[in-house]
């Protein structure tokens, strides 16, 4: 099998400048990779790019298989995007939130229950959004994409706005997905907490990888399910 | 298309059930709107009568643009967009999803306005269905309109002033037509079948363009 992802001379333009400047990356099915940089050096606009949120202005990347030149629309539904903001309506409760995600992605809503109890968020299930802190947020948005079950996680700074218990979540989450050789490509500035659960992490500056080193996890790829909810 | 565009319409009028926009806010504005009309155009009951089906159209176009707002606002917070989109929604079920939440809400101002022009302006059809008719469609078309230009506008920081400069200028045939339905159902002068013709070939248009074109805005 191809990599799950593979840029070769990316650049997203931001108007004219160039967010991603001629970036090259490649992650294995499988694999839990770490983007670090420091802020403005392209980490969330390559997250939003391998999500098909941004176009790719030159060079050539696939993610899934799907040409970011040509099919940005159909890789929509199979990647999952943890970003800056939950996406959560306010008027909607957690649990409709999380369950028109999963009806729109033709998902089981059986999943719903299962994936809000992960994150620790069943006793609020009813509660509407707005009444949610940033920490619990963030953990709704964790439960839809749990929910969802998408090929290939994108996390942008997860941890943020997240407690102890909410990190301690993360962290099972990201054992959970490696064990089902799920991709996940997560970008953060809590390196220490971060680094002994991936298998590799990439710098980033200036819209470029200037370096790679190993991760805490050793790399070997395990054959398993594909459900994590 | 048309199972994901129910799946939006639901969450969007679940959503405006909740916070009472379309009550609290836009329904107070449009009877406002009618009320300075007929301050404004005094006590003469017969030029009353005969300039309501204008304000009723002009009021229904103001009306709208806040009711487009709203539709584009409710995706603006916290990654609500970028949500929708990785969603796996269908981008044309997205846009009827939203034009018939946007629709449902205009025929229900639609009755509320109708009932305060015959009230206001003393405006009562001689024939009714025609007039029900141009209502339907109009606010068909007026939602078709609003979705699409709320696209056009999203991600310029300039919607506010921008949509209603986008949009109030096209659906000029929506306040011609609308107008002219109303009138001849003010006077009994038949059916205006040529009118209601032009409204629904308008909506069916807009519909038609919002349909094709959705996929391209959502990748902009």
């Amino acid at each position: 099998m191809g990599p799950v992802v593979d840029l070769h001379h990316a650049v997203v333009l931001a108007g004219r400048y160039p967010v991603l400047a001629g970036l090259d990356l490649q992650v294995q099915s499988g694999e839990i990779l770490l983007l670090e940089g420091e802020n403005g050096s392209g980490k969330t606009s390559l997250l939003r790019l391998l999500a098909g949120l941004l176009p790719l202005s030159d060079g050539s990347g696939s993610v899934l298989g799907f040409d970011l030149s040509k099919d940005r629309a159909s890789l929509h539904r199979c990647v999952g995007l943890i970003g800056h903001g939950a996406g959560l309506y306010d008027q909607l409760s957690v649990a409709e939130n999380v369950t028109f995600q999963v009806r729109a992605a033709h998902g089981d809503s059986a999943r719903v229950a299962s994936a809000l109890e992960r994150v620790g968020l069943s006793a609020k299930a009813d509660l509407p959004a707005w009444k949610l802190s940033a920490g619990q947020r963030r953990r709704c948005s964790l439960a839809i994409t749990i929910a969802r079950a998408p090929e290939l996680w994108l996390m942008d700074e997860p941890e943020a706005g997240l407690d102890e218990a909410g990190r301690r979540i993360l962290i099972s989450l990201l054992d959970e997905l490696a064990s089902l050789s799920i991709p996940v490509l997560l970008s953060s500035h809590d390196l220490a907490t971060l680094r002994p659960h991936v298998h590799r992490s990439v710098k980033l500056a200036g819209g470029i990888t200037i370096s790679t080193q190993p991760g805490g996890r050793p790399w070997l790829k395990a054959e398993g399910a594909t459900d994590v909810s | 298309m048309f199972r994901d565009a129910l799946l939006v319409a639901k969450k969007d009028l679940r959503i405006e059930l909740r916070s009472r926009v379309l009550l609290g806010q836009v329904l107070p504005f449009a009877v406002a709107c009618l009320l300075l009309f007929a301050l404004a155009l005094g006590p003469d009951r017969d030029f009353l009568r005969r300039a309501a089906p204008g304000v009723l159209w002009i009021t229904m176009l103001f009306a709208a643009v806040l009711a487009a707002q709203r539709s584009a606002g409710v995706e603006d917070d916290d990654g609500a967009r970028d949500r929708l989109i990785l969603s796996g929604l269908d981008p044309a079920g997205i846009f009827l999803g939203k034009a018939l939440a946007v629709t449902l809400q205009l025929l229900a101002l639609a009755l509320v306005l109708t009932a305060g022009t015959i009230v206001l302006f003393g405006a009562t059809p001689s024939s009714w269905w025609p007039l029900a008719v141009a209502e339907i469609l109009a606010s068909l078309g007026l939602g078709f309109t609003s979705v699409l230009y709320g696209s056009l506008a999203e991600g310029t920081k300039l919607r506010e002033t921008l949509l209603p400069l986008l949009s109030l200028p096209t659906v000029a045939p929506i306040l011609i037509a609308g107008t002219k339905v109303y009138a001849a159902s003010l006077s009994g002068a038949g059916v205006p079948a040529a009118w209601l013709g032009l409204l629904a070939v308008f909506t069916l248009a807009y519909g038609a363009v919002g349909v094709l074109l959705s996929g391209a805005l959502q990748e902009t």
